[in-house]
């Protein structure tokens, strides 16, 4: 045996294996493990404190039906849409804007837009907490110093607004970092595109929507699956901006907020992996519509050539 | 492609920016300005300009609890992290860019998928595998997971393709160089520019994580600074210039990488999507 391993790891190309061996390991128990166990879990329910039964997928029936559940799915892809349509259509905007006409200071505008996307998210969280408050807060001081408002207003308590308070501050965090995205798919067009169209008379607005924009599909298909993934899972803001209550009303929480509570809360661990699957299956499902919509229509541009 | 453009364009271009560029900013003035005034003041108006509560905030937070602390387990779990990721993502990337076995294809298609996959997926899974191997409350589960980083394998893998030549390895074997010893003493070091770069994303994301520590740990004393912060609204829910203090000391670190390294931030981010 160990003559046979000898003459395998002779060959110099075998050795490969050695060298991505440990990446595997650890993969396959810290992360490969745990997801199988996750599915598992999420086909049983406790019997007792030490004993779960199989119940196939009961638990997803109950998900399905559960009122506060299909609430917080509502509440993910509104707060997901909320913040990714404004910010690809600023990205877009201040993308071309840096990129194409000559703006002074380009890179500092870039870094300022980018500079909350990193900033941890349970502080800003916590700063957008207090910055909103009823009677500390400085929104409301500022909007009454310029006369825009009378009285305070109480905005975390309502329940739009609270909502739409989370969008705008994943808006806030991410409209920067999206900007860069695009800035770096701006690069790759040629620029010799853009002359042949004006020569043939198309105006700016043209040239944005005939040229720019599909040429820019693989970018923006990026931009979408990514945002897709990240903006699906989101969990720290809700959490922090409401003490983890998701309140008024369950008006922010999302479905990792509700996975959360359920499992490490209210301790009923085979429901919230079924939460995970379903978050998982959601996933994976608009990650590959989004693929087929905006990467099928690239080789019809190209036949009408 | 540059545009001429006219004096009213360029006013309204400019103006669009600046207001962008304030509006991101200024939630962080606002942090920094407060944080320096005490909660009367902040209670009954707005302030631009800084007061001089700094230091009696700074007891008050001190008071409760230590935030340096915090600092110090976010430390501790996100230093030997990037070593981790860095040592393990290169001997991983190496493998791949270097060398022919079966079913390459396979595997780095299996790195791919793991890309995709959500964080959170197993997390109710890894709370139960903690629990059996006895890891719950150490900082040991939140680090060693790190070795496995399917981003940092792809980006160091196209680097050593596209810059590091065959013929230099070859070299390196006709002088009767091992194997290891050639990764470790030229690999590494030449790759060390993408290593650098998505190293500084492993230690942000691992220094930003909320909800892993939150499940995994359970003395505060173990708490990494996200987690601390998460808290502080509880704790001084009636004091907001310790609230603002204990806000800005957890972000300034972040704000200080990102504004020192924005540049080989954005290349790191844009290489990705370029490729993608």
């Amino acid at each position: 045996m160990a003559g046979r391993n000898f003459t395998f790891f002779k060959k110099r190309g075998n050795k490969g294996y050695l060298f991505i061996l440990p990446f595997f390991l650890v993969m396959i128990s810290f992360q490969l493990y745990p997801i199988l166990y996750t599915l598992k879990l999420s086909t049983t329910s406790p019997v007792n404190l030490f004993e779960n039964k199989f119940v196939g997928i009961e638990n997803y029936e109950r998900l399905l039906t559960n009122e506060v559940f299909l609430k917080s799915i509502f509440n993910t892809w509104f707060i997901w849409l909320m913040n990714f349509i404004p910010q690809i259509v600023f990205a877009l905007l201040l993308a071309v804007i840096l990129y194409e006409w000559q703006i002074r200071g380009k890179d500092a505008f870039r870094t300022v837009f980018f500079l909350p996307n990193l900033v941890t998210a349970a502080s800003i969280g916590v700063l957008f907490a207090v910055l909103l408050d009823w009677q500390h807060g400085s929104l409301n001081h500022i909007l009454m110093a310029l006369k825009f408002i009378i009285e305070p207003i109480n905005w975390l308590s309502k329940v739009s607004i609270a909502r739409g308070a989370v969008a705008f501050i994943q808006w806030w965090q991410w409209f920067g970092y999206t900007t860069i995205i695009v800035m770096a798919g701006l690069s790759s067009i040629s620029g010799e595109l853009y002359e042949a169209a004006f020569i043939d008379g198309a105006s700016k607005t043209q040239a944005f929507f005939r040229v720019t924009l599909p040429l820019l599909r693989p970018i923006i298909l990026y931009v979408v699956i990514t945002s897709l993934i990240g903006g699906l899972q989101i969990f720290d803001i809700p959490r922090v901006l409401t003490n983890g209550r998701g309140a008024p009303d369950n008006a922010i929480t999302t479905m990792v907020l509700y996975l959360y509570n359920q499992a490490f809360k209210n301790f009923n661990v085979g429901y919230a992996s079924s939460v995970a699957y379903t978050l998982f299956f959601m996933i994976l499902f608009f990650s590959i519509l989004s693929f087929k919509l905006l990467s099928g229509k690239k080789q019809r541009g190209g036949s009408e050539l | 492609m540059i545009y001429k453009r006219s004096r009213v364009e360029s006013i309204l271009l400019y103006t669009l920016l600046i207001i962008l560029a304030v509006l991101a900013i200024i939630p962080f003035y606002m942090m920094v300005i407060n944080s320096t005034h005490t909660n009367v003041e902040i209670s009954k108006s707005l302030w631009l300009t800084p007061g001089t509560a700094i230091i009696d905030n700074y007891k008050i937070i001190q008071g409760k609890v230590n935030i340096w602390r915090g600092f110090m387990s976010s430390a501790i779990i996100a230093v030997p992290s990037v070593i981790l990721s860095a040592f393990f993502s290169a001997l991983t990337a190496y493998g791949f860019a270097k060398f022919n076995f079966k079913g390459k294809e396979a595997f780095f298609w299996v790195i791919l998928a793991t890309m995709m996959v959500p964080q959170q997926l197993g997390l109710i899974g890894y709370y139960d595998l903690c629990v059996q191997l006895g890891l719950i409350d150490s900082f040991l589960p939140l680090i060693l997971p790190t070795a496995a980083n399917a981003a940092m394998v792809f980006f160091v893998r196209a680097y050593i393709q596209s810059s590091i030549p065959d013929s230099l390895i070859e070299a390196a074997i006709i002088d009767g160089a091992g194997e290891f010893y050639i990764f470790i003493r030229i690999i590494f070091p030449l790759a060390l520019p993408s290593i650098g770069t998505m190293s500084i994303f492993t230690f942000i994301n691992k220094w930003n994580d909320l909800i892993t520590p939150m499940v995994l740990l359970n003395s505060a004393k173990k708490f990494p600074m996200p987690v601390v912060v998460s808290n502080i609204r509880g704790l001084y829910e009636t004091n907001f210039g310790a609230i603002y203090l204990g806000v800005t000391i957890s972000v300034i670190p972040i704000l200080l990488v990102v504004v020192f390294f924005s540049r080989s931030i954005i290349s790191g981010l844009t290489v990705g999507a370029v490729k993608g």
